[in-house]
Formats: structure tokens, C-alpha cells, sequence
């Protein structure tokens, strides 16, 4: 058994926060990188300028990449020779993010009764919190702030198991062609098959923390990414819509067994702020 | 066409403005959002005046990060355009001759911008440190209880920008969509 004390991981939150929302991942700039020479649209070309130019002023003078620093999804996986000391674990999450998002001076876009009043609980909180236990007795925290626009374009559906594969891919392509501009591309698409209701969707979620790049080890689904991908960019929506070859930076794909009258299919969309950042304690 | 633009925009400015054209707007805009627009349309609906007169004015869609001591405003990129549509047809018939976002409008809003002879910008969305280089001043000047959403009052110099639905019809978002894609299989 080893004991952690719930202010490091209350101080990791808070540091991973400044972090993603300060510091683009060098396989998002990377990307920016080729895609400023790659995409044929000027238009386009001109956004993956700015966008790098952008990282540069976030890197250098300590800005928010994006005004939208979105609400803190964090994914935990607790080794299950853990034992928590020093409070309540939740408590020190939530603390965390309150912390980061204050001394970060990052915006606070967290609204409580969503479809009434809308007030803004001021400090970002609650996080929405993701836990798993594992074996071991270390702590990994990943920390992705979400933003809206993209979010907002994200979609679920219950297919049919009779759609099968081309049912899947229909909606994914659907769903990217309707988030259009608003969802900022180039996009990150992250897909979760099967599993239910919930489980898809926390499939899609989980896929967006893989690096842009990367490809799924299973190869009939890095095959369904590849062909996903060429048909989302073939959409022509372009680097923020404007028309171009570049749609979408990746598609992940993650599935998972479902009911035998199942075929949950979950879209989560992520804009071009492709933001997360991870620590094991 | 690369154009450079003041504020107040003209009506002879906005007739020359096509879809595609890229803008560098200098000048005072406004900056206002979801719940700032919801509180204006409320008035609008009452007939009670506005806190800010938009008449002739340019309202950006967007809601800073908090600025740090010494700067006039945190990251300021644009938030999507399409939550305010419902709101939008009424403003622009009180004069409001501009809008920054991001994303699509609906038809009513396309509309109004010709009825009315207005233009619709996008600016880069995610790009919100590099825009707020371009931001010489800052005050909020209505709802501050809004926070973030805030009505804000902007100064600003050469901010990029690029027309998407001008007073002719055009419309960025599918001109160059149209361009660039592909059938199935092709």
C-alpha cells in the first residue's frame, strides 16, 4: 500500500490546467507545421499560419492558447494499491482546477442549471471527472480542457446492428460534415463503437487523449481511421471551413463489445486546440 | 482582395466587401455573447432602450480569458456565431452593420445582413492569444455581473478577419466548400 497525499494530486491539477491551456502539443504544432505547405487552399494555408503564430504568443508570453479554456475533463487512473491521505479526493480535484484556472487566468465557463438560470459558479468547477482503478500503486492524471464549439457538434446515435460498418461510417462522415466551421477545423475526430449508451460516448472522450499521428495498434480499426480520415477531408470543409483538403487532423476509433440488439456509435469532436496533458504520480 | 477597413463601417465600405476578402479592421468594435444577447433581445421584445447603442456598430462574438495586471485583455478569439442567430435579425434591423464570429448563419440572419446592408466576418477561431495582440484597449461597458460575457467596448488595430456573407449573397462557407470536395470514390 502506498499513501499519496490528495494535496499533490489538488497541486498536479492545477499545474496540468496552465499547462494544456498555455503549451500546444508538439504533435498538434508539428501537424500546423507540414499542413502550412500541404494544404492547397490559400485560405487555409493562412490559418495554419496564424494558428502557429498563435502557439508562439501563448508559448512565449503565457496566454491561453484559445479564450474558450473549456471545462476540466479529467481522466484518473488510480493504481489500486493507492491509498488517498489528507481528504476528500473529489474535493481536491475540484480545488485544483479552481486554483489553475485563477492563478492561470484562464476563463471560467462552467454554468450551473444549465437550463434555467445559467450562472457561472466563477471558478470552473466541477471538473468532470473520469476514474478508473488499475493495478499497481501510481496515479496517472490526464487533464483535457474542453472547449464548446466543437463539443456542441458532437453526436451519438443507436444504430441498428444491421448498419454494421458502412452505418458507422455514414454517421461519422455526416457529423463532421455538419459541424462544418463551427467546430474550428481541423478537427480531431474521436469515435467510440459499441459498449452502451455511456460507454460510447467515454470511449469517444478517451480517444481524443491519443497523439495526433497515432494510429489505433488494432489494425481493422487503424484501417477504419484511415478510411474515415480520407473521407472527412474530402468533405473539402477546410482549415476553419473556409474550403481546403485539410478537415481533420485524425480520427481515433476505440470500440468495445455491445448487446447482441446493440450498435452504439459516438462522435466527440475536438477542435484544431487539441489540448491535454498528462502526469503519473 | 486584401482590404483594410475603419469604424464605423460605411454603407459604401460594405458594398465593396465580397466573400473570400480578407480585412484588416482597425477602430472600436463591441465584444458580446450568449447571455449578453439574450438579455439585449429581452429589452428589444419589452421596447425598452439599450445599454449600448449598436447602431452602426460591429459586435464580436466573443468572451476573454481574464486579463493579466498591465494588459488590456486576456486571449480573445471568436465563439460561434450560430447561438446568436436568434437574436441577430432584430439587431441588425436597429442598424448594427457588423459581426465577428465563427461558423454558420441561418437564413434569417443572411437575410438581414442584405436587408439591411451589413457583413458577416470570421475571424480565426482558436487563435485567441495571437488576436489579442491586436487589442490596444478594453472596458466593459454593460452587465458586468456577466463576466466573461460582459458587454465589452474594444479597440482594436488591424485585426484579421475575412468576410464570409456579404450584401450580394455570396457565402465563403460554401464557395469553398464547393471547391474543394471530392465525390465519393473519386
Amino acid at each position: 500500500m502506498r499513501e499519496i497525499d490528495v494535496a499533490e494530486i489538488r497541486d498536479a491539477v492545477a499545474r496540468l490546467a496552465i499547462d494544456a491551456c498555455y503549451h500546444l502539443g508538439d504533435d498538434v504544432v508539428g501537424f500546423f507545421e507540414r499542413a502550412v505547405d500541404e494544404e492547397e487552399s490559400e485560405a487555409g494555408r493562412d490559418v495554419f499560419q496564424q494558428l502557429l503564430e498563435n502557439a508562439a504568443v501563448a508559448r512565449t508570453e503565457n496566454l491561453p492558447l484559445c479564450q474558450d479554456t473549456g471545462l476540466a475533463v479529467v481522466f484518473l487512473e488510480v493504481g489500486q494499491d493507492v491509498h488517498f491521505v489528507g481528504g476528500d479526493l473529489g474535493s481536491a480535484i475540484d480545488e485544483g482546477v479552481r486554483r489553475g484556472y485563477a492563478d492561470g487566468f484562464l476563463r471560467k465557463s462552467s454554468v450551473t442549471a444549465p437550463f434555467t438560470e445559467r450562472k457561472n459558479t466563477g471558478d470552473n468547477t466541477p471538473a468532470v471527472l473520469h476514474t478508473s482503478i488499475v493495478p499497481g500503486d501510481r496515479v496517472k492524471i490526464t487533464l483535457a480542457p474542453k472547449g464548446g464549439g466543437a463539443e456542441n457538434m458532437s453526436a451519438l446515435s443507436m444504430l441498428k446492428p444491421s448498419q454494421g460498418r458502412p452505418g458507422v461510417v455514414d454517421f461519422v462522415v455526416d457529423t463532421v460534415a455538419k459541424a462544418g466551421p463551427n467546430a474550428c477545423p481541423p478537427m480531431v475526430v474521436g469515435v467510440g463503437v459499441g459498449s452502451t449508451f455511456e460507454g460510447a460516448a467515454l470511449l469517444a472522450k478517451h480517444s481524443l487523449m491519443r497523439e495526433v499521428g497515432s494510429s489505433n495498434p488494432e489494425p481493422r480499426l487503424a484501417e477504419l481511421e484511415d478510411e474515415l480520415e480520407r473521407r472527412c477531408n474530402d468533405l473539402g470543409i477546410g482549415p476553419q471551413g473556409l474550403g481546403g483538403r485539410i478537415t481533420v487532423m485524425d480520427v481515433f476509433v476505440e470500440d468495445a463489445p455491445a448487446h447482441i440488439a446493440s450498435l452504439p456509435v459516438a462522435v466527440n469532436i475536438q477542435c484544431h486546440s487539441a489540448r491535454h496533458k498528462q502526469v503519473v504520480i | 482582395m486584401n482590404k483594410n477597413v475603419t469604424t464605423p463601417l460605411t454603407d459604401d465600405v460594405i458594398a465593396d466587401l465580397r466573400a473570400g476578402d480578407r480585412v484588416c479592421i482597425t477602430g472600436t468594435i463591441l465584444a458580446a455573447r450568449d447571455a449578453a444577447h439574450k438579455r439585449l433581445a429581452e429589452l428589444v421584445e419589452k421596447g425598452e432602450p439599450l445599454p449600448v447603442d449598436v447602431a452602426g456598430q460591429i459586435i464580436y462574438y466573443a468572451g476573454p480569458t481574464p486579463a493579466r495586471p498591465g494588459r488590456p485583455i486576456g486571449s480573445v478569439g471568436p465563439t460561434t456565431s450560430g447561438r446568436m442567430d436568434v437574436y441577430t435579425p432584430a439587431l441588425l434591423d436597429m442598424g448594427l452593420k457588423g459581426m465577428i464570429g465563427k461558423g454558420y448563419r441561418n437564413q434569417a440572419v443572411k437575410d438581414a445582413i442584405v436587408r439591411n446592408r451589413a457583413v458577416y466576418f470570421a475571424a480565426v477561431g482558436g487563435a485567441a492569444a495571437l488576436i489579442a495582440q491586436r487589442v490596444e484597449a478594453a472596458r466593459v461597458i454593460a452587465y458586468e455581473d456577466l463576466g466573461p460575457e460582459a458587454i465589452r467596448e474594444m479597440r482594436v488595430v488591424d485585426f484579421p478577419v475575412i468576410v464570409v456573407n456579404d450584401i450580394h449573397g455570396g457565402d465563403l462557407y460554401e464557395q469553398g466548400r464547393l471547391q474543394f470536395e471530392r465525390e465519393v470514390g473519386s
